[in-house]
């Protein structure tokens, strides 16, 4: 196979240089004695997915975390579009592993909390919200409450949320990890067309390696703490075959195979 | 409950109590004790009198302020210690001592500094209430997830927008439990205190009808505010009730 996928250089096949939405550079993170992460370097090009794969416990959802200024790292720099990041901003929006939802709210309030935490007038996050919703696929349910929902429909009542404030840079931990394999099929599906159409960085958490070649421009392969960028892996020649033909792709199932055989070692 | 197949609505067991009542009263064991019946015949004729309404009034004005000032005070207070380190290192063994503290002897010493009025009956009253609430309402801050938390910071929640609109709701079914405890604590704490100064409210009424032995009129007057604080908390269980659907699924 001459198709490889190249490493570190961030080259498009078209010879463009792609600019970079985020940036992280020598982060280290320790919690007490634990090393978390240490001086990884990772860079997000701008309008493309960026997968984030590695063993459990290795730091992703602490390089999210990170990156979305909601935990300082112990040293390094992130930055988001050129700006050094210090704090949660609204270039970023994150999906939270568990939802976050707030329980006592509507679907409509919480997929409008974003903006309404923004200051925005009820009339006009509703109508964002509202079609948001639909985009998830949850119309009808704008008055339902949480608790009334199941795992995969509030899942995507926090990608909804994440989607109406309209950030750069969508941060999404494990996102489709509650739902079964056919909603999670639909749901990748799904973030395809998302990933063509609106024209945002996607930085994408999963376990799953097919999900992850699956979904991505860019595979960033973590190793067990403390943890480095060991791989990235850029899946180049099967994207533009539509959604149906790419699991039968011979590079899909090649890139597939040689992630499961760096990551095997790690598991007993 | 069921006797013979048949249903009986809840606490029809007081119908029984009240016979006894009636009963041991009837038998004239004791002065102290007069038949049910004529005790609620003396609580219709009370309910009338200028005395009974003013004390009431009284009563109900210390037990509202009194209570107003714990929620207002003790929900923040609780919601503050539960959110900052310092403040909650500063003011956690005050609450703690607080609420284990025999708070009817400190009665005497808030009448030497707020006189004998109105003033000590509703301190008095808050007092005996506010504690359980700071220290549920910290409780309920404290088990907010943490993801909600980040949740609010990650959406650009200013602090005062995160205390109103995310913080007091996740801790909503924690600080209801607080406030009907607290309220149940001040009816205690407004009686104890009218009874200690005794020249206002139920106070004043008791004090007469003790020391003109009418033991009817004492145990109507008994009954109204047992069944008046029995009702509060019956209201407040209720509202608990209502918002717990959501308690388990923070
Ligand atoms: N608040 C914390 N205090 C102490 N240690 C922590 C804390 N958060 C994470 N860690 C440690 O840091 C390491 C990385 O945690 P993190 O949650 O980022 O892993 P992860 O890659 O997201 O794991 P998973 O795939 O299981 O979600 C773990 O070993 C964990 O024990
Ligand atoms: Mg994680």
């Amino acid at each position: 196979m001459d198709m490889s996928p190249t490493r570190k250089n961030v080259v498009e096949a078209s010879g463009f240089k792609v600019e970079n939405a985020v940036s992280t550079r020598k982060i280290s993170k320790n919690y007490g004695p634990v090393e978390a992460l240490r001086n990884l370097s990772l860079d997000f090009p701008k309008g493309q997915l960026t997968s984030l794969l590695g063993p459990s416990g290795c730091g992703k959802t602490t390089l999210l975390k990170i990156i979305a200024g909601l935990l300082e790292p112990t040293s390094g720099e992130v930055e988001v579009n050129g700006r050094a990041v210090t704090g949660p901003g609204p270039d970023r929006a994150f999906v939270f592993q568990d939802f976050a939802l707030l329980p006592w709210a509507s679907v409509l309030r919480n997929v409008a909390f974003g903006l309404e935490l923004r200051g925005v007038a009820k009339s006009e996050r509703e109508a964002v919200a509202e079609k948001y919703i639909r985009d998830v696929g949850l119309a009808g349910f704008e008055k339902n409450y949480p608790h009334e929902l199941s795992g995969g429909m509030r899942q995507r009542v926090g990608l909804a949320r994440a989607l109406a404030v309209d950030s750069e840079v969508l941060l999404m931990d494990e996102p489709f990890s509650a739902v079964d394999e056919q909603t999670r099929r639909k749901f990748q599906e799904d973030l395809l067309n998302l990933v063509q159409t609106e024209n945002k960085t996607f930085i994408f958490v999963t376990h799953s390696i097919e999900e992850a070649v699956y979904v991505s421009d860019q595979i960033a392969i973590l190793l067990p703490r403390p943890s480095r960028v060991s791989e990235i892996i850029r899946p180049a020649g099967f994207r533009s075959k539509g959604a149906e033909n790419i699991r039968r792709d011979l590079e899909y199932l090649d890139i597939v195979d040689r992630i499961w055989a760096s990551l095997r070692t790690y598991v007993e | 409950m069921r006797v013979f197949g048949i249903r009986l609505p809840a606490m029809s067991s007081l119908i029984l109590w009240g016979m006894i009542w009636e009963i041991v009263g009837r038998s004239g064991l004791t002065f102290f004790v007069p038949p049910l019946s004529e005790v609620l015949v003396t609580l219709y004729s009370v309910l009338g009198t200028p005395a009974f309404q003013k004390a009431l009034m009284e009563t109900a004005y210390a037990f509202f302020m009194g209570v107003l000032f714990s929620v207002a005070i003790g929900i923040p207070t609780g919601i503050l210690m539960g959110k900052n380190r310092l403040i909650d290192e500063l003011l956690l063994p005050w609450v703690n001592i607080f609420l284990s503290a025999p708070l009817t002897a400190l009665v005497p010493v808030l009448m030497v500094l707020f006189g004998f009025g109105m003033k000590s009956i509703v301190i008095t009253t808050t007092l005996f209430a506010i504690w359980i609430i700071i220290l549920n309402s910290r409780a309920g801050v404290l088990q907010i997830n943490r993801s909600l938390v980040e949740m609010a910071r990650c959406f650009g929640a200013s602090p005062l927008a995160a205390f109103t609109k995310v913080y007091f709701w996740a801790a909503l079914p924690e600080i209801l439990g607080g406030v009907r405890i607290g309220v149940i604590r001040a009816v205690k704490g407004v009686i104890i205190g009218q009874l200690l100064i005794s020249i206002v409210g139920f106070g004043a009424l008791f004090e007469l009808y003790s020391n003109n032995f009418l033991m009817a009129h004492f145990w109507a007057v008994l009954i109204v505010l047992f069944g008046m604080a029995f009702t509060i908390s019956e209201f407040l269980a209720y509202l608990e009730r209502r918002i717990s659907y959501y308690a388990a699924k923070r």
